[in-house]
């Protein structure tokens, strides 16, 4: 019978060769124009404004979700320790910026616009399925919240060590990753109550 | 590639689970409230989950100050500056709320509710980071 020698202390790599940056100062320009932008067509009510943040942001919301989840996920499950690393230590400062803006511009663009279109009101003919849609955002929010954003933001604190815990970076991964699975599969039921929302 | 030995994880008191409950809560007040806007919102459940979110907020805080030989500088950078930017956002919702005409008791119970939000969110990330870092000397 073979012996599978398990991992009974955490292995860590070699120091990483570039500085990683958990916070990419160069995206923060195009976030705080999106939010501004954001700001003004949920003050001035403008109809095609907040249509095209709720349907940019909520598009790039689930691409993202469905392409971590099921695309890069298992890709990344092959990989060596060493290139997910690599990986990891581009992808994740990044995700730290994209998915709270893309986020904040889809709820906040779709909230007016529902409030706008007289959508909320009790009486519209789909307020079930709107109120569906508030709980299922309501169950990615705290998925989002509780486990994929402190995944994120721990394994780029441990990007930054000296040597960093490779175990444990892997074990926030595949948090994150799962997450973002999970979100990704439930983007499709919002995909659904939305289509039939509109398609009345 | 290097492999190195590093010390065992220490156990950490349930902070993450009881935020993520703090999480429900809120979410579910909103939910219930976004689903009868505008009309009157009964205020008995939201102020019920509420009520829920801040006792669970104090248990988490007293928990998190009781760690032996915690990160404590870490947890206060990585707090910090997501405070600050969960400010900017419950700022905005805030904004929303008044510009939409909330009023009275209503747009009290979502100013708190944003203000659980604000404070949870901080302290969740900032303790997320810090249980990994070496203890402060």
């Amino acid at each position: 019978m073979a012996v599978v020698a398990e991992p009974t202390r955490a292995a860590v790599l070699a120091p990483p060769r570039r500085e990683i940056q958990i916070v990419p100062l160069k995206g923060l320009p195009i976030v705080g124009i999106a939010i501004v932008g954001l700001i003004v067509a949920i003050a001035t009510n403008g109809g095609w404004a907040l249509d095209f943040y709720h349907v940019v942001g909520g598009a790039t919301w689930t691409v993202i979700d469905l392409f971590l989840g099921f695309v890069l996920g298992p890709i990344m499950g092959t990989m060596s320790p060493q290139a997910r690393f690599e990986f990891a230590s581009r992808l994740m400062p990044k995700m730290l910026l994209l998915m709270p803006t893309v986020v904040t511009m889809t709820l906040g663009a779709g909230f007016q616009l529902a409030r706008h279109l007289g959508n909320l009101s009790a009486s519209y003919p789909h307020h079930d399925l709107l109120v569906a849609s508030y709980a299922v955002v309501g169950v990615m929010a705290v998925i989002a919240l509780g486990l994929l954003e402190p995944a994120n933001i721990a394994v780029l604190f441990e990007m930054r060590k000296p040597q960093p815990n490779v175990e444990r970076i892997g074990r926030l991964m595949r948090i994150f990753l799962y997450t973002a699975g999970v979100t990704g599969a439930m983007q499709i039921a919002t995909l659904v109550l939305m289509t039939k929302i509109t398609s009345g | 590639m290097e492999a190195h030995e590093s010390m065992p994880e220490r156990p950490m008191p349930p902070i993450q689970p009881i935020a993520i409950a703090i999480f429900v809560l809120i979410v579910t007040g909103g939910v219930f409230t976004a689903a009868h806007l505008p009309r009157h919102v009964p205020q008995g459940p939201t102020i019920g989950l509420l009520s829920a979110a801040v006792v669970l907020l104090a248990v988490n805080s007293v928990l998190l100050s009781r760690i032996p030989n915690f990160a404590w500088r870490s947890f206060r950078l990585v707090a910090g500056w997501v405070l600050a930017a969960y400010v900017v956002i419950a700022g905005m919702l805030e904004y929303v709320f008044v510009y939409d005409d909330t009023r009275g008791t209503q747009l009290v119970i979502l100013t708190l509710m944003l203000l659980v939000f604000a404070v949870n969110v901080p302290m969740l990330l900032g303790f997320s980071v810090a249980r990994f870092q070496e203890p402060d000397a």
